[in-house]
């Protein structure tokens, strides 16, 4: 009888804290949808046509858009993307086809830690490698900061990527004669040819949304500029101009502004993840 | 003839393209030197004039030009262990859910949800922080916590704005990768450790407590450890939130301010050098702090891949 008390009460101790488990993972799934769904009923109402064609208008002024930001945000992501995707990706082939020894293993080291470096030094290396030089704020520098960001999660998603195509295709390339840098590029590069975009998209996705390392290298511009050599508006530098004025209608951009980002930036993580998921790769990190 | 086919081997294609990629790994470490390098060399005028005296010292005045970095250290830590605080228990919760509870259907959308809300931006969360949490914290959560005022972390008044909130905010944004990375490393402990848990006539959370969570020990520990270091480096959501208050102060809710949000808030202001590169120093802080526990907890997880393949981080 005694026995069966003690086990009873291990028993309901237990179910308690399962209990207790599965009210965490509600509480994050409900802050998820906190988050999202105040954002969207915020900016719903501010998002029109005009905030994705129009110029910024100064405060009271109503009416205007963020147009050039978005513009904006589009090119220095891009550029950076321009920078650091062919060498995440060529650094990926060598680490996973050659890399075997200690100097391939140093750099898989180094990008991983360079992989948890804030994003806001990323910025103050950009700002010392590029706008001391350039004596100005400019799109460019900005660029530099977010590669630096990118680099290290391209290397990582490919390199794992590439070491999912079977040995066996590389082992049949061999076997007809082709020598080992075509296959590199004509087999295992096309066979992992959509792993590497979803790698890629998921790597924007991830520096897209970043305002830190831009708040003092691309800086912001309240007009259209597409000299990357000028300050450029991005989307999430205004957004936390916008947020922390006292402007009422400039708090309502912002929140309009987060809703555009945050569905661009939801956008790509969603159908990145969907396609890995379904060609059955498993992402990590 | 041997000497053209020695020439040609040199040449071949095969060792050009090996050649090429392994240039482009060099270029990964020479950009991470350069790195180290830049945040040296400009915060050079700052070390130079006060040495590391700028670590423990508490003033941080741009007109009478004296920097010191202690107030922001402390607030990167205090809200960062304030964050895990809070998240470690959670995200446990969560990566047992997911790993020994949840039905195959539930598990796979609940862990998407979740790794939803790690690729949310940073700014959403201050924005959400600043506009929903901060009157919530002010009106309803800090009032009667200021009734424990003789406690050394409830003094001073309910601003709605400071270390608590920074530290809920940071909190929220580093479950998901604890938590994902608690349970792949959960995952990867053998089916028959729970069934001799369960042939020995132990409950189900016993399982759970006595064999599942000491054999992914150390995965566990370097999920708090990688936590941790997206915690201290976090700038946004914290800089919109935490006030802005350079001081050393134990009480959650108290304003105060963090490394990053400092070099967020001053960078693009600060027009004298010195100012700049003590901005620069306090970045080069972070990044030894962040290079540390990035080393560390990639070292745990080798280890612990030795004995069992699986997770990676």
């Amino acid at each position: 009888m005694k026995t069966d008390f003690r086990y009873m009460r291990r028993k309901v101790f237990g179910t308690i804290m399962l209990g207790l488990s599965f009210l965490a993972a509600l509480a994050a799934v409900s802050m998820l949808f906190w988050i999202l769904g105040y954002t969207f009923v915020k900016g719903i109402s501010a998002v029109n046509i005009d905030f994705f064609t129009k110029l910024p208008t100064p405060v009271g002024v109503p009416g205007g858009g963020l147009a050039n930001s978005i513009a904006g945000s589009i090119i220095v992501v891009g550029m950076a993307g321009l920078m650091a995707i062919p060498v995440g990706i060529a650094t990926a082939i060598y680490l996973s086809e050659y890399g075997r020894g200690v100097f391939a293993s140093t750099v898989r080291f180094v990008s991983d830690v360079l992989a948890g470096v804030p994003a806001i030094v990323a910025g103050i290396v950009a700002y010392a490698l590029v706008v001391t030089h350039m004596h100005r704020f400019s799109a460019f520098s900005g660029s530099v900061s977010l590669a630096l960001l990118m680099l290290p999660i391209i290397i990582r998603s490919s390199e794992e990527i590439f070491r999912t195509v079977p040995d066996t295709l590389r082992e049949a390339s061999f076997a007809l004669g082709v020598p080992k840098w075509k296959t590199i590029l004509s087999i295992v590069l096309k066979t992992a040819s959509g792993g590497l975009v979803t790698g890629t998209i998921l790597a924007v996705a991830r520096v897209g949304g970043e305002a830190a390392p831009l708040l003092f290298t691309s800086f912001s511009n309240s007009f259209w500029n597409f000299n990357p050599g000028q300050p450029m508006a991005t989307l999430p530098v205004d957004l936390f101009n916008y947020s922390i004025s006292p402007y009422q209608d400039w708090q309502q951009k912002a929140w309009a502004a987060a809703l555009v980002l945050v569905g661009m930036v939801l956008l790509l993580n969603i159908s990145a993840r969907l396609y890995l998921a379904r060609k059955g790769f498993k992402r990590n990190g | 003839m041997a000497e053209k086919l020695s020439r040609k081997k040199i040449l071949s294609p095969e060792k050009i393209f090996m050649g090429m990629t392994g240039l482009f790994s060099l270029s990964v470490l020479l950009i991470s030197v350069v790195v180290v390098y830049e945040l040296f060399s400009a915060s050079g005028p700052t070390f130079h004039k006060f040495g590391l005296k700028f670590l423990i010292t508490k003033e941080w005045d741009p007109v009478q030009k004296v920097y010191g970095a202690l107030p922001f250290i402390w607030g990167t830590f205090y809200t960062s262990l304030l964050a895990l605080l809070i998240a470690l228990p959670v995200s446990l919760g969560i990566a047992i859910f997911l790993s020994e509870l949840a039905p195959a259907w539930l598990r796979s959308s609940v862990g998407f949800l979740i790794e939803l809300l790690a690729a949310i931006p940073s700014l959403i969360f201050g924005l959400w922080g600043l506009f929903v949490l901060s009157p919530i914290l002010q009106q309803y959560v800090e009032p009667p916590l200021s009734n424990l005022s003789w406690l050394p972390f409830f003094t001073g008044y309910p601003l709605g704005l400071g270390f608590l909130n920074a530290g809920l905010l940071l909190a929220v944004m580093i479950i998901p990768t604890i938590s994902s990375i608690s349970r792949d490393v959960m995952y990867t402990v053998p089916s028959n450790q729970r069934e001799g848990g369960l042939a020995l006539g132990m409950t189900r959370w016993e399982v759970v407590s006595k064999v599942v969570i000491p054999n992914s020990r150390s995965g566990i520990l370097g999920a708090v450890v990688l936590g941790l270091g997206r915690a201290l480096g976090e700038t946004m959501a914290v800089t919109m939130v935490i006030g802005n208050t350079p001081q050393f102060s134990l009480s959650l809710l108290d304003p105060g301010y963090t490394i990053s949000s400092v070099i967020a808030n001053q960078f693009t202001e600060a027009f004298d050098k010195l100012q700049i590169s003590a901005l620069v120093e306090l970045g080069l802080i972070l990044f030894v702090i962040s290079v540390i526990i990035n080393a560390f907890a990639k070292l745990l997880m080798l280890r612990m891949n030795r004995f069992s393949r699986g997770a990676r981080i």
